[in-house]
């Protein structure tokens, strides 16, 4: 498997304003994102995770250290455009990344500025709309679409550019439940369909339950790195960073403080409930 | 009850004047104005309303829609009526002190001012309501091209015009949110003079305007990341073409022009 992004001892530190300390949010982080996995970070307000995402399409260049994508520097200005095409990103507010009044048009944004001829453009538009199963939409106005509906669309402009990576930055956070479960579906499904690399910053436990891999970041550092079985079993851990831990681990934990001997790793309802019926029985 | 307001008034169809390349629609439309202010007399204004008439029967663009357009200019319509009717200079009407003010002269010149301004306002609606407004911003965007020449920024004023267009929407139902928020805590917007609720309005534009830059800052970076970088090298989605029926109502048009102003050489 080849390397998506590699960040080596990122460092970064916001400007400070007047009569302050510059702020920083990334200390030496050094890691590794292979190609084709389904990336998870969390962390709490602060903890630097969206800084980091920033860091993954040249948003925001390292003040120490570097960040590669598929071998490229971020810090090389010549390589901006192919970096920020193999990586796209959608942010957490739809209504503030859509430019166009048409669906399609909106879409067709990214594959314009990229200078792709015309009848591309109607194909690779027709494929993401398709992709993220907002065919029906093509002529729509994007602000009369739900939440969920909207981020799609934003995804599907991601898509339009054919990118090796998308990184959703908090994408669900400001979506009801239908509108997260239609976005994380339709990303699990291009990451396993597509082989698209994707990276999910959230808050949310179970949406990162779902993901290859969970980083979870603490005061600008990586705090654990690891399958969520393994990084989700550390409750105390998660706990004293100021982060939950999904429901079902949460109730584990709770049965062996109180004595009963249960795995802590079960990530859905069904694993949670064999394992109480096998310790029951 | 912001929600209401329909802004760049466009009604959607399917007619061959909807279908027509929004630069022919925008050229069309300059040289019916120079016609229009070309007309001199009776015969001129008929060939002008009959051109005016059979675009409208084309469009499908109900009459209603058009003089509903009308009402908020019919007191410029009045007021310079009146004054071509007392300002003319020539044969008095008749005796007496308002009759005597009033020149024959006079009632011919309001009356086609009249003719005139209503014209002119038809016929510059019936652009907009045949063409969406991000249709209108792509025709005037690559009308204005050669002005690039001159480093007049023209991708980035159409550009900016389009955001402007898909935002107007989502500023109102901000403006509505903010309303909501400050009426659920005891604003008052309806009551008081005109002053009062004027000053009624300031905090609703304070935190509407920070959302709007928040939005703006947002918007550039996810633009960013889009890979934009300015009108070079870009290509669209929708390329514009001109079309036989474009070139034949340019030429009709531009005939239309050379006719009235031959009418207006010979008086009429």
């Amino acid at each position: 498997m080849s390397t998506m992004i590699e960040t080596k001892d990122l460092c970064f530190a916001y400007p400070a304003g007047e009569n302050e300390k510059p702020q920083t949010a990334l200390s030496s982080v050094d890691l590794t994102i292979e190609k084709g996995t389904f990336v998870a970070v969390l962390g709490h307000n602060g903890s630097g995770k969206s800084t980091l995402a920033k860091h993954f399409n040249a948003v925001l260049l390292p003040a120490g250290g570097k960040v590669y994508v598929e071998g490229r520097d971020t810090q090389d200005e010549e390589l901006l455009l192919e970096i920020r095409r193999r990586v796209g990103m959608v942010f957490q507010n739809p209504d503030n990344q859509i430019v166009a009044n048409v669906v399609e048009e909106d879409v067709a944004f990214a594959p314009e500025n990229l200078g792709v001829p015309p009848a591309e453009i109607r194909r690779r538009v027709d494929d993401a709309l398709a992709a993220v199963g907002m065919s029906e939409f093509t002529r729509h106005a994007p602000h009369l679409l739900s939440g969920g509906q909207k981020q799609r669309v934003a995804i599907a402009g991601v898509i339009a550019m054919e990118p090796a990576c998308i990184v959703l930055d908090e994408a669900t956070a400001m979506l009801d439940p239908m509108g997260r479960r239609e976005v994380l579906e339709t990303i699990e499904k291009l990451n396993r369909d597509e082989g698209i690399t994707v990276i999910l910053i959230t808050h949310h436990m179970d949406e990162a339950a779902r993901a290859d891999r969970v980083v979870v970041m603490n005061n600008g550092r990586v705090a654990m790195d690891g399958a969520p079985r393994a990084i989700f079993a550390r409750v105390e851990e998660l706990r004293a960073m100021g982060l939950t831990v999904p429901d079902t681990v949460a109730l584990l934990y709770d049965l062996k403080q109180a004595g009963w001997t249960v795995p802590l790793d079960a990530l859905t309802p069904d694993e949670c409930a064999r394992a109480v019926c096998a310790c029951l029985s | 009850m912001l929600k209401d307001i329909t802004l760049g008034q466009y009604f959607p169809g399917d007619t061959p004047a909807h279908r027509l390349d929004p630069r022919t629609k925008i050229l069309i439309t300059i040289l019916y104005i120079v016609a229009l202010f070309n007309a001199k007399w009776l015969v001129s204004y008929a060939v002008m309303a009959a051109v005016l008439m059979t675009c409208i029967a084309i469009s499908k663009v109900k009459p209603r829609a058009l003089t509903k357009g009308l009402k908020p200019i019919f007191i410029i319509v009045a007021f310079t009526a009146v004054m071509n009717l007392f300002f003319t200079s020539g044969t008095p009407l008749g005796a007496g002190w308002l009759l005597s003010h009033i020149t024959v002269e006079g009632c011919w010149a309001a009356f086609f001012m009249i003719l005139r301004i209503v014209m002119l306002i038809m016929g510059t609606f019936l652009l907009t309501y045949t063409t969406s407004p991000i249709t209108l911003t792509d025709g005037l965007e690559h009308l204005m091209n050669p002005l690039k020449k001159i480093r007049v920024p023209v991708h980035e004023l159409s550009m900016m015009m389009s955001i402007a267009l898909r935002f107007i929407p989502t500023l109102i139902e901000e403006t509505d949110k903010i309303m909501s928020a400050q009426k659920a805590r005891g604003a008052d917007f309806e009551s008081g003079n005109f002053l009062r609720r004027a000053k009624a309005l300031v905090p609703i534009l304070v935190p509407l305007f920070i959302s709007a830059f928040r939005r703006a800052d947002e918007l550039a970076t996810a633009m960013e990341c889009r890979c934009y970088h300015g009108g070079e090298g870009r290509t669209a989605l929708h390329v514009l073409r001109y079309r036989a029926a474009d070139y034949l109502t340019l030429v009709a048009f531009a005939a239309l022009v050379a006719g009235i102003i031959l009418l207006k050489k010979a008086g009429l």
